[in-house]
């Protein structure tokens, strides 16, 4: 029998931030729990106003071993960085 | 028959009963600190137990003004000896295992919270404000051990066992906190707090809906052990707690960080 609750993703919105952010996982019976738990251990210091739980296996993750394909290929291509044009103050944060 | 209690003494006691209730409970919470079964758990309870000692600083605060000796919540907490605490019997019994400390704190969280919506219309400003500002946690408090109760309760066999034994060895403390006496008359009548008694009917409604889908039985009895609100006899577990919660200051008279 499986004695362990499943593994919860905690993503949590601060007071000021605009999306919500990983900021760790924790145990819990069910998704409830999981936000009761979040409560209490991740947001004791005020940090947040918006909690997430993903179940971490309901995570698709890309594989550490794929690192060179996925990535290197635009490590060589500066002109994909937006750094040649002034973005105007009126936009704020993007 | 002692002197009748005058308006100021019955607040006073009044007080107590409210910061001793918060106090001891979540003394009895804290010691889980540490020792949980899981670490989410473990975080959760010592939040639950730094809640309660906070909302302890505000009742015997103003317990120590009302009292006008110049005592602090400090003083209260931790130089009073078991005859003058005020709170009743069922927040000094041990948390023998996580089921009973948790059917303990559901017990307690519902009537504190049915007990705090009424004093939020305390015709006392400072009740009324301090009530305010704890019926929010305590809501929290409340959502959290029912849920853990139904959880438990509703679960597996064991856990299911462990749960009814907790109701079944509590529920006989559970009636202390609907007796009244001249302190509550006192109360009652100045519109400051609620006449415990009439609260009953709230409380059973609420507890019986949670107990009756954590499929537990309450036990069919009446039976009540009474004295600790009106400190006339505490169990023999509270003075143990107490040493363990005063030696510092028994020790070392006045100390401070």
């Amino acid at each position: 029998m499986k004695n362990e609750w499943p593994l919860w993703e905690i993503f949590i919105r601060g007071q000021h931030g605009m999306s919500h952010r990983h900021v760790g996982s924790l145990h819990a019976p069910d998704a409830e729990m999981a936000i009761k738990n979040a409560r209490d251990v991740y947001t004791r210091r005020n940090e947040g106003v918006s909690i997430w739980v993903v179940e971490a296996n309901n995570i698709a993750a890309s594989s550490p071993s794929d690192k060179g394909p996925l990535y290197e290929p635009s490590e060589s291509k500066v002109y994909r960085h937006p750094t040649f044009f002034d973005i105007p103050d009126e936009v704020g944060a993007m | 028959m002692a002197a009748p209690l005058t308006d100021n003494e019955a607040l006073f006691q009044f007080l107590l009963r409210m910061g001793d209730n918060t106090l001891i409970l979540g003394h009895r919470v804290s010691e889980w600190c540490g020792h949980s079964p899981v670490l989410e758990e473990d975080i959760a309870l010592a939040n639950t137990a730094l809640d309660l000692i906070g909302q302890t600083q505000m009742w015997l605060g103003l317990a120590g003004e009302v009292q006008g000796e110049e005592k602090s919540a400090d003083d209260l907490a931790f130089l009073r000896d078991v005859w003058d605490f005020r709170n009743v019997l069922l927040v000094e019994v041990p948390n023998e295992d996580f089921g009973r400390t948790l059917m303990r704190q559901f017990l307690f969280d519902a009537w504190h919270s049915i007990q705090l919506g009424h004093l939020m219309k305390s015709s006392d400003e400072r009740v009324a404000a301090i009530a305010a500002k704890t019926s929010k946690e305590v809501a929290y408090h409340l959502e959290r051990s029912a849920d853990t109760v139904v959880g438990l309760g509703d679960g597996t066999e064991e856990s299911h066992g462990y749960m009814q034994a907790a109701l079944d060895y509590l529920w006989p403390y559970v009636g202390e906190m609907f007796v009244s006496d001249e302190v509550d008359a006192a109360m009652a009548k100045a519109g400051i707090a609620p006449d415990p008694a009439s609260l009953r009917a709230d409380y059973d409604a609420l507890i019986g809906r949670v107990l009756a889908e954590a499929t537990l039985n309450i036990p069919d009895s009446g039976f009540a052990h009474k004295g600790g609100r009106n400190g006339k006899m505490h169990t023999e577990h509270l003075g143990h707690l107490l040493t363990q919660m005063q030696w510092l200051q028994r020790a070392y008279p006045g100390a401070s960080w």
